[in-house]
Protein backbone atom coordinates (compact mmCIF):
# COMPACT_ATOMS: atom_id res chain seq x y z
CA UNK A 1 0.00 0.00 0.00
CA UNK A 2 2.81 2.29 0.06
CA UNK A 3 5.07 3.54 -2.82
CA UNK A 4 2.62 6.55 -3.50
CA UNK A 5 4.21 9.72 -3.23
CA UNK A 6 3.23 13.21 -3.18
CA UNK A 7 3.49 15.23 -6.74
CA UNK A 8 1.99 18.83 -5.14
CA UNK A 9 -0.27 19.89 -2.76
CA UNK A 10 -2.46 22.54 -1.20
CA UNK A 11 -4.83 23.28 1.63
CA UNK A 12 -7.97 24.90 0.65
CA UNK A 13 -8.92 27.77 2.86
CA UNK A 14 -12.20 28.60 0.33
CA UNK A 15 -13.87 26.04 -0.07
CA UNK A 16 -16.88 25.00 -3.11
CA UNK A 17 -20.19 25.22 -1.35
CA UNK A 18 -20.64 21.15 -0.66
CA UNK A 19 -17.33 21.48 1.40
CA UNK A 20 -17.65 24.78 3.49
CA UNK A 21 -18.01 22.30 6.19
CA UNK A 22 -14.40 20.73 6.36
CA UNK A 23 -12.63 23.90 5.13
CA UNK A 24 -9.83 24.14 5.73
CA UNK A 25 -8.84 21.03 4.16
CA UNK A 26 -5.76 19.34 2.28
CA UNK A 27 -5.69 17.64 -1.25
CA UNK A 28 -2.28 16.32 -3.32
CA UNK A 29 -2.25 14.27 -6.11
CA UNK A 30 -0.23 11.56 -5.49
CA UNK A 31 1.66 9.50 -8.01
CA UNK A 32 0.76 5.70 -7.85
CA UNK A 33 3.28 2.81 -7.88
CA UNK A 34 2.27 2.38 -11.29
CA UNK A 35 3.37 5.74 -12.29
CA UNK A 36 -0.37 7.05 -12.52
CA UNK A 37 -1.57 9.46 -10.70
CA UNK A 38 -4.36 10.64 -9.06
CA UNK A 39 -5.94 13.76 -6.77
CA UNK A 40 -7.09 12.84 -3.31
CA UNK A 41 -7.55 14.03 -0.02
CA UNK A 42 -4.93 14.08 2.80
CA UNK A 43 -6.09 12.97 6.39
CA UNK A 44 -4.56 13.82 9.37
CA UNK A 45 -0.98 15.26 9.56
CA UNK A 46 0.16 17.61 6.48
CA UNK A 47 2.21 16.40 3.91
CA UNK A 48 4.42 18.36 1.05
CA UNK A 49 5.78 17.54 -2.59
CA UNK A 50 8.28 13.79 -1.75
CA UNK A 51 6.16 12.03 1.36
CA UNK A 52 5.02 8.84 1.02
CA UNK A 53 1.78 8.80 1.86
CA UNK A 54 -0.47 5.74 1.64
CA UNK A 55 -3.97 4.95 1.28
CA UNK A 56 -6.45 5.26 3.99
CA UNK A 57 -10.29 4.56 3.08
CA UNK A 58 -13.13 6.16 0.66
CA UNK A 59 -15.11 8.19 2.58
CA UNK A 60 -18.33 9.41 0.81
CA UNK A 61 -16.83 8.43 -2.84
CA UNK A 62 -13.53 10.50 -1.74
CA UNK A 63 -10.26 8.70 -1.31
CA UNK A 64 -8.27 9.80 1.48
CA UNK A 65 -4.13 9.35 2.08
CA UNK A 66 -2.19 9.98 4.94
CA UNK A 67 1.73 10.23 5.60
CA UNK A 68 2.94 6.14 5.70
CA UNK A 69 3.63 5.40 8.78
CA UNK A 70 6.73 3.40 7.77
CA UNK A 71 8.77 5.58 6.22
CA UNK A 72 10.71 4.69 2.99
CA UNK A 73 14.34 3.78 4.04
CA UNK A 74 16.50 6.56 2.79
CA UNK B 1 -7.44 31.35 -46.97
CA UNK B 2 -8.47 35.20 -46.49
CA UNK B 3 -7.01 37.32 -44.26
CA UNK B 4 -9.05 38.62 -41.43
CA UNK B 5 -9.18 41.83 -39.95
CA UNK B 6 -10.81 43.10 -36.22
CA UNK B 7 -12.71 46.56 -37.63
CA UNK B 8 -14.59 47.27 -34.30
CA UNK B 9 -14.60 46.86 -30.62
CA UNK B 10 -16.56 47.22 -27.95
CA UNK B 11 -16.67 46.80 -24.01
CA UNK B 12 -18.34 47.38 -20.79
CA UNK B 13 -16.83 47.99 -17.91
CA UNK B 14 -15.90 45.16 -15.60
CA UNK B 15 -17.42 44.65 -12.19
CA UNK B 16 -20.19 43.92 -9.55
CA UNK B 17 -23.57 45.41 -11.38
CA UNK B 18 -26.50 44.16 -9.17
CA UNK B 19 -28.74 46.26 -11.33
CA UNK B 20 -27.24 45.10 -14.57
CA UNK B 21 -28.18 41.54 -16.16
CA UNK B 22 -26.60 39.44 -18.35
CA UNK B 23 -28.34 40.31 -21.63
CA UNK B 24 -28.20 44.15 -20.81
CA UNK B 25 -24.48 43.82 -20.30
CA UNK B 26 -24.12 41.71 -23.79
CA UNK B 27 -26.06 44.12 -25.73
CA UNK B 28 -24.15 47.35 -24.19
CA UNK B 29 -20.79 45.84 -25.88
CA UNK B 30 -22.32 44.51 -28.84
CA UNK B 31 -23.81 47.86 -29.83
CA UNK B 32 -21.19 50.09 -28.64
CA UNK B 33 -19.03 47.28 -31.34
CA UNK B 34 -21.80 47.49 -33.88
CA UNK B 35 -21.01 51.57 -33.56
CA UNK B 36 -17.36 51.25 -33.85
CA UNK B 37 -17.75 49.62 -36.82
CA UNK B 38 -20.08 51.90 -38.25
CA UNK B 39 -21.95 48.47 -39.05
CA UNK B 40 -25.61 47.84 -38.52
CA UNK B 41 -27.64 45.18 -36.93
CA UNK B 42 -29.25 43.83 -40.20
CA UNK B 43 -25.86 43.47 -41.62
CA UNK B 44 -24.21 41.04 -39.32
CA UNK B 45 -24.12 37.32 -41.10
CA UNK B 46 -23.27 35.97 -38.15
CA UNK B 47 -22.76 35.94 -34.38
CA UNK B 48 -20.95 33.71 -32.47
CA UNK B 49 -20.86 34.20 -28.70
CA UNK B 50 -18.40 33.15 -25.57
CA UNK B 51 -20.24 32.01 -22.21
CA UNK B 52 -18.79 29.66 -19.74
CA UNK B 53 -21.70 29.18 -17.45
CA UNK B 54 -24.98 31.27 -17.75
CA UNK B 55 -27.22 28.58 -17.47
CA UNK B 56 -25.56 27.90 -13.53
CA UNK B 57 -24.96 31.70 -12.34
CA UNK B 58 -28.79 33.16 -13.99
CA UNK B 59 -30.49 30.36 -14.97
CA UNK B 60 -30.67 31.27 -18.97
CA UNK B 61 -30.11 28.96 -21.40
CA UNK B 62 -30.26 29.34 -25.56
CA UNK B 63 -28.01 32.53 -24.98
CA UNK B 64 -26.88 33.12 -28.63
CA UNK B 65 -30.25 34.20 -30.01
CA UNK B 66 -31.29 35.39 -26.61
CA UNK B 67 -28.32 38.30 -26.42
CA UNK B 68 -28.59 38.87 -30.50
CA UNK B 69 -32.52 39.36 -30.81
CA UNK B 70 -31.43 42.15 -27.74
CA UNK B 71 -28.84 43.63 -30.28
CA UNK B 72 -31.41 44.05 -33.32
CA UNK B 73 -29.69 40.89 -35.20
CA UNK B 74 -32.26 38.21 -36.06
CA UNK B 75 -32.22 35.28 -39.19
CA UNK B 76 -28.80 34.91 -39.15
CA UNK B 77 -26.80 31.86 -37.70
CA UNK B 78 -26.27 32.66 -34.01
CA UNK B 79 -24.36 30.41 -31.64
CA UNK B 80 -22.80 29.95 -27.96
CA UNK B 81 -19.14 28.91 -27.52
CA UNK B 82 -18.60 26.98 -24.19
CA UNK B 83 -14.61 26.36 -23.10
CA UNK B 84 -14.47 27.54 -19.76
CA UNK B 85 -12.41 30.51 -19.56
CA UNK B 86 -11.47 30.82 -23.04
CA UNK B 87 -14.89 30.64 -24.31
CA UNK B 88 -14.83 33.58 -26.28
CA UNK B 89 -11.46 33.09 -27.62
CA UNK B 90 -13.17 29.92 -29.04
CA UNK B 91 -15.68 32.13 -30.47
CA UNK B 92 -12.85 34.13 -31.81
CA UNK B 93 -11.12 31.47 -33.09
CA UNK B 94 -14.14 30.18 -34.82
CA UNK B 95 -15.38 33.38 -35.97
CA UNK B 96 -12.12 34.38 -37.88
CA UNK B 97 -11.99 30.17 -39.39
CA UNK B 98 -15.29 31.49 -41.19
CA UNK B 99 -14.74 34.48 -41.90
CA UNK B 100 -11.23 33.29 -43.33
CA UNK B 101 -13.04 30.15 -45.62
CA UNK B 102 -15.32 32.86 -47.13
CA UNK B 103 -18.32 31.78 -45.36
CA UNK B 104 -19.14 35.36 -44.24
CA UNK B 105 -17.78 38.63 -44.49
CA UNK B 106 -19.12 40.50 -41.37
CA UNK B 107 -19.40 38.36 -38.03
CA UNK B 108 -20.30 39.93 -34.28
CA UNK B 109 -18.24 38.35 -31.33
CA UNK B 110 -19.43 38.54 -28.10
CA UNK B 111 -18.80 37.77 -24.85
CA UNK B 112 -20.13 37.70 -21.85
CA UNK B 113 -20.87 36.57 -17.63
CA UNK B 114 -23.04 37.34 -15.07
CA UNK B 115 -21.30 36.34 -12.10
CA UNK B 116 -22.04 38.20 -8.80
CA UNK B 117 -25.95 37.49 -8.44
CA UNK B 118 -24.33 34.39 -6.64
CA UNK B 119 -22.15 33.91 -3.32
CA UNK B 120 -18.90 32.89 -3.73
CA UNK B 121 -19.23 29.24 -2.75
CA UNK B 122 -21.16 29.00 -4.95
CA UNK B 123 -19.67 30.69 -7.72
CA UNK B 124 -16.21 28.55 -6.48
CA UNK B 125 -18.46 25.07 -6.98
CA UNK B 126 -19.84 26.66 -10.79
CA UNK B 127 -16.70 27.41 -11.55
CA UNK B 128 -15.25 23.98 -10.50
CA UNK B 129 -17.35 22.35 -13.04
CA UNK B 130 -14.54 23.31 -15.82
CA UNK B 131 -12.48 20.55 -13.90
CA UNK B 132 -12.73 16.85 -13.99
CA UNK B 133 -15.90 16.58 -11.76
CA UNK B 134 -15.21 12.67 -11.68
CA UNK B 135 -12.10 13.17 -10.09
CA UNK B 136 -10.34 16.10 -8.74
CA UNK B 137 -13.83 18.06 -8.19
CA UNK B 138 -15.16 15.21 -6.32
CA UNK B 139 -12.50 15.42 -3.84
CA UNK B 140 -13.00 19.06 -3.17
CA UNK B 141 -10.43 20.77 -5.60
CA UNK B 142 -11.78 24.24 -6.72
CA UNK B 143 -9.87 26.39 -9.22
CA UNK B 144 -8.05 28.11 -7.33
CA UNK B 145 -6.82 24.96 -5.62
CA UNK B 146 -5.83 23.61 -8.75
CA UNK B 147 -3.80 26.48 -9.73
CA UNK B 148 -2.13 26.64 -6.27
CA UNK B 149 -0.97 22.73 -7.00
CA UNK B 150 0.24 24.29 -10.03
CA UNK B 151 2.52 26.66 -8.28
CA UNK B 152 3.82 24.63 -5.09
CA UNK B 153 4.77 22.20 -8.35
CA UNK B 154 6.36 25.33 -10.14
CA UNK B 155 7.79 26.44 -6.91
CA UNK B 156 9.08 23.56 -6.13
CA UNK B 157 11.15 22.28 -9.30
CA UNK B 158 12.14 25.84 -10.57
CA UNK B 159 12.50 28.36 -7.24
CA UNK B 160 9.57 30.11 -8.14
CA UNK B 161 9.10 32.13 -4.99
CA UNK B 162 5.48 33.71 -3.27
CA UNK B 163 7.39 37.36 -3.88
CA UNK B 164 7.67 36.77 -7.74
CA UNK B 165 3.78 35.79 -8.00
CA UNK B 166 2.86 38.85 -5.55
CA UNK B 167 4.92 40.74 -7.92
CA UNK B 168 2.62 39.55 -10.94
CA UNK B 169 -0.79 40.82 -8.89
CA UNK B 170 1.17 44.70 -8.02
CA UNK B 171 2.54 44.67 -11.76
CA UNK B 172 -1.55 44.31 -12.84
CA UNK B 173 -3.09 46.77 -10.10
CA UNK B 174 -0.89 48.88 -10.87
CA UNK B 175 -1.86 48.87 -14.56
CA UNK B 176 -5.51 48.37 -13.64
CA UNK B 177 -5.47 51.67 -11.74
CA UNK B 178 -5.46 53.55 -14.93
CA UNK B 179 -7.51 51.67 -16.71
CA UNK B 180 -11.30 53.24 -16.87
CA UNK B 181 -13.02 49.76 -17.40
CA UNK B 182 -11.02 47.94 -14.68
CA UNK B 183 -13.17 46.37 -12.33
CA UNK B 184 -10.54 47.32 -9.01
CA UNK B 185 -9.02 50.19 -9.79
CA UNK B 186 -6.71 50.09 -6.78
CA UNK B 187 -3.21 49.86 -6.19
CA UNK B 188 -1.28 47.24 -3.74
CA UNK B 189 1.95 46.63 -2.19
CA UNK B 190 4.28 44.04 -2.14
CA UNK B 191 3.66 43.59 1.55
CA UNK B 192 -0.86 44.11 1.12
CA UNK B 193 0.43 40.98 -1.80
CA UNK B 194 1.86 38.64 0.54
CA UNK B 195 0.16 39.29 3.58
CA UNK B 196 -3.13 38.44 1.96
CA UNK B 197 -5.94 35.80 3.27
CA UNK B 198 -5.40 32.49 1.93
CA UNK B 199 -7.74 30.83 -0.68
CA UNK B 200 -5.57 27.57 -1.30
CA UNK B 201 -2.02 27.45 0.14
CA UNK B 202 0.31 29.24 -1.35
CA UNK B 203 -2.14 31.37 -2.96
CA UNK B 204 -3.97 34.38 -1.49
CA UNK B 205 -7.08 36.41 -2.84
CA UNK B 206 -3.71 38.81 -3.95
CA UNK B 207 -2.89 36.11 -6.22
CA UNK B 208 -6.61 35.33 -7.61
CA UNK B 209 -8.34 37.10 -10.56
CA UNK B 210 -12.16 38.68 -9.69
CA UNK B 211 -15.51 37.57 -9.51
CA UNK B 212 -17.33 40.22 -12.51
CA UNK B 213 -19.74 40.92 -14.53
CA UNK B 214 -19.30 41.88 -17.58
CA UNK B 215 -18.72 41.64 -21.18
CA UNK B 216 -17.38 42.41 -24.70
CA UNK B 217 -17.27 42.28 -28.35
CA UNK B 218 -15.39 42.33 -31.58
CA UNK B 219 -16.56 43.06 -35.22
CA UNK B 220 -14.43 41.03 -37.85
CA UNK B 221 -14.46 40.94 -41.77
CA UNK B 222 -11.92 40.07 -44.20
CA UNK B 223 -8.94 42.66 -44.65
CA UNK B 224 -9.64 43.24 -48.11
CA UNK B 225 -12.82 45.34 -46.63
CA UNK B 226 -11.91 46.14 -43.69
CA UNK B 227 -11.06 49.97 -45.13
CA UNK B 228 -14.91 49.85 -46.04
CA UNK B 229 -15.58 50.81 -42.39
CA UNK B 230 -12.62 51.99 -40.39
CA UNK B 231 -9.44 53.37 -40.80
CA UNK B 232 -7.48 51.51 -38.37
CA UNK B 233 -8.20 47.82 -39.12
CA UNK B 234 -6.31 45.78 -37.05
CA UNK B 235 -5.07 42.65 -38.80
CA UNK B 236 -5.62 38.52 -37.22
CA UNK B 237 -1.89 37.84 -38.04
CA UNK B 238 -1.80 34.14 -36.28
CA UNK B 239 -4.32 32.33 -34.20
CA UNK B 240 -4.42 28.73 -32.82
CA UNK B 241 -6.46 26.75 -30.88
CA UNK B 242 -5.72 23.98 -29.11
CA UNK B 243 -6.90 21.43 -26.58
CA UNK B 244 -5.15 18.93 -23.58
CA UNK B 245 -6.96 16.69 -21.18
CA UNK B 246 -9.56 18.49 -18.44
CA UNK B 247 -7.69 17.07 -15.22
CA UNK B 248 -5.03 18.23 -14.12
CA UNK B 249 -3.72 14.88 -12.51
CA UNK B 250 -3.81 13.26 -15.91
CA UNK B 251 -1.11 15.94 -17.32
CA UNK B 252 2.48 14.60 -17.66
CA UNK B 253 4.27 18.26 -16.17
CA UNK B 254 2.06 20.41 -14.35
CA UNK B 255 4.90 23.14 -14.60
CA UNK B 256 3.70 24.33 -18.10
CA UNK B 257 0.47 24.49 -20.39
CA UNK B 258 0.87 21.91 -23.14
CA UNK B 259 -1.76 23.24 -25.04
CA UNK B 260 -0.81 27.23 -25.09
CA UNK B 261 2.69 25.79 -25.89
CA UNK B 262 1.14 24.09 -28.63
CA UNK B 263 -0.95 27.16 -29.69
CA UNK B 264 2.07 29.47 -29.33
CA UNK B 265 3.76 27.60 -32.40
CA UNK B 266 1.07 27.04 -34.33
CA UNK B 267 0.37 31.25 -34.01
CA UNK B 268 3.73 32.48 -34.62
CA UNK B 269 3.97 30.16 -37.41
CA UNK B 270 1.02 31.48 -39.17
CA UNK B 271 2.10 35.10 -38.27
CA UNK B 272 5.17 34.51 -39.43
CA UNK B 273 6.84 35.85 -36.27
CA UNK B 274 8.64 34.48 -33.04
CA UNK B 275 8.44 35.47 -29.60
CA UNK B 276 11.16 37.98 -29.79
CA UNK B 277 9.11 39.86 -32.38
CA UNK B 278 6.35 40.60 -30.05
CA UNK B 279 5.84 44.15 -28.27
CA UNK B 280 3.42 43.29 -25.72
CA UNK B 281 0.64 40.80 -24.65
CA UNK B 282 -2.52 40.25 -22.81
CA UNK B 283 -2.18 37.19 -20.75
CA UNK B 284 -4.44 35.31 -19.03
CA UNK B 285 -3.54 35.67 -15.57
CA UNK B 286 -6.65 33.75 -13.95
CA UNK B 287 -4.33 33.23 -10.77
CA UNK B 288 -0.48 34.68 -10.73
CA UNK B 289 1.50 31.77 -11.40
CA UNK B 290 -0.60 31.33 -14.45
CA UNK B 291 0.74 34.74 -16.15
CA UNK B 292 4.22 33.05 -14.72
CA UNK B 293 4.14 30.08 -16.46
CA UNK B 294 2.39 31.96 -19.81
CA UNK B 295 5.53 33.73 -20.14
CA UNK B 296 8.05 30.53 -20.55
CA UNK B 297 4.94 28.76 -22.70
CA UNK B 298 4.67 31.66 -24.99
CA UNK B 299 8.61 31.58 -24.90
CA UNK B 300 9.18 35.39 -23.62
CA UNK B 301 11.59 33.50 -21.39
CA UNK B 302 13.06 30.15 -20.41
CA UNK B 303 11.44 27.32 -18.88
CA UNK B 304 11.22 28.13 -14.92
CA UNK B 305 12.50 31.78 -15.57
CA UNK B 306 9.23 33.34 -15.46
CA UNK B 307 9.25 34.32 -11.91
CA UNK B 308 12.33 36.35 -11.76
CA UNK B 309 11.42 37.88 -14.83
CA UNK B 310 8.38 39.15 -13.77
CA UNK B 311 10.25 40.30 -10.52
CA UNK B 312 12.38 42.04 -12.26
CA UNK B 313 9.89 45.16 -13.89
CA UNK B 314 10.20 43.14 -17.55
CA UNK B 315 6.81 43.03 -17.75
CA UNK B 316 5.75 46.35 -16.67
CA UNK B 317 4.20 48.97 -18.71
CA UNK B 318 7.85 50.51 -19.10
CA UNK B 319 9.33 47.38 -19.70
CA UNK B 320 11.06 45.23 -22.67
CA UNK B 321 7.55 43.59 -23.09
CA UNK B 322 4.75 45.09 -21.16
CA UNK B 323 1.97 42.24 -19.76
CA UNK B 324 -1.31 42.76 -18.90
CA UNK B 325 -1.29 46.45 -19.82
CA UNK B 326 -4.71 46.75 -19.26
CA UNK B 327 -4.61 45.12 -15.59
CA UNK B 328 -5.16 41.56 -16.38
CA UNK B 329 -7.96 39.34 -15.26
CA UNK B 330 -6.42 40.42 -11.60
CA UNK B 331 -7.55 43.83 -11.40
CA UNK B 332 -9.70 44.26 -14.88
CA UNK B 333 -11.51 41.39 -13.71
CA UNK B 334 -12.52 38.01 -14.74
CA UNK B 335 -16.20 38.04 -16.37
CA UNK B 336 -15.31 34.35 -17.28
CA UNK B 337 -17.05 34.26 -21.05
CA UNK B 338 -16.34 37.97 -21.83
CA UNK B 339 -12.55 36.93 -21.09
CA UNK B 340 -11.08 35.85 -24.40
CA UNK B 341 -12.93 38.88 -26.49
CA UNK B 342 -12.13 41.52 -23.91
CA UNK B 343 -8.58 40.45 -24.20
CA UNK B 344 -8.74 40.80 -28.23
CA UNK B 345 -10.41 44.46 -27.61
CA UNK B 346 -7.85 45.50 -24.66
CA UNK B 347 -4.80 44.00 -27.66
CA UNK B 348 -6.69 46.12 -30.51
CA UNK B 349 -6.92 49.51 -28.60
CA UNK B 350 -3.17 49.01 -27.96
CA UNK B 351 -2.42 48.65 -31.93
CA UNK B 352 -5.34 51.95 -32.56
CA UNK B 353 -3.40 53.85 -30.33
CA UNK B 354 -6.14 54.28 -27.97
CA UNK B 355 -5.24 52.91 -24.62
CA UNK B 356 -4.64 56.02 -23.32
CA UNK B 357 -3.18 56.42 -20.32
CA UNK B 358 -1.83 52.70 -20.50
CA UNK B 359 -0.84 53.68 -24.13
CA UNK B 360 2.18 51.69 -24.82
CA UNK B 361 5.40 53.40 -26.61
CA UNK B 362 5.46 49.88 -28.59
CA UNK B 363 2.47 49.07 -30.13
CA UNK B 364 2.52 47.51 -33.44
CA UNK B 365 2.28 43.60 -32.51
CA UNK B 366 0.53 42.38 -29.62
CA UNK B 367 -0.27 39.05 -28.40
CA UNK B 368 -3.34 37.44 -26.55
CA UNK B 369 -3.19 33.96 -25.04
CA UNK B 370 -6.81 32.90 -23.35
CA UNK B 371 -6.74 29.94 -21.40
CA UNK B 372 -9.64 27.60 -20.24
CA UNK B 373 -9.50 25.69 -17.10
CA UNK B 374 -6.56 23.95 -15.87
CA UNK B 375 -5.28 24.08 -19.57
CA UNK B 376 -7.47 21.99 -21.57
CA UNK B 377 -8.24 25.20 -24.02
CA UNK B 378 -5.95 27.41 -25.41
CA UNK B 379 -6.39 29.92 -27.53
CA UNK B 380 -3.31 32.62 -28.67
CA UNK B 381 -4.04 35.34 -31.29
CA UNK B 382 -1.51 37.43 -32.61
CA UNK B 383 -2.73 41.04 -33.91
CA UNK B 384 -0.95 43.75 -35.98
CA UNK B 385 -1.73 46.96 -37.26
CA UNK B 386 -2.78 46.54 -41.05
Amino acid sequence: MTDCTVYTETVVYMAPEQFTADAPYQIAIVTLADGGRRTVRIAGERVQIGDAVEFVEDRNDIPFYRKSILRKPA
Amino acid sequence: MKAVAVIGIGKTAFGAFPDRDLRSLAVEAGQKCLGDAHVSASQIEAFYLGNFAGPSFVGQNHLAPYVASGIGITDVPCTRFEAACASSGSAFFHAVSSVAAGLYDLVLVGGVEKMTSQSTPKVTEILAGAGDCSGEVRVGATFPALFAMIARRHMHQFGTTREQMAAVAVKNHSNGAKNPLAHMRKVITMEQALAGKPVSDPLTVYDCSLISDGAAAVMIAPLERAREFTDKPVKVLGIAQTSDSVALDSKEDITTFRAVRMAGEKAYRMAGVTARDIEFAELHDCFTIAEIIATEDLEFVARGQGGPYALEGRTCLKGERPVNASGGLKAKGHPVGATGVGQICDVAMQIRGEAGELQLARHSLGLAENLGGSGATAVVTILGAA
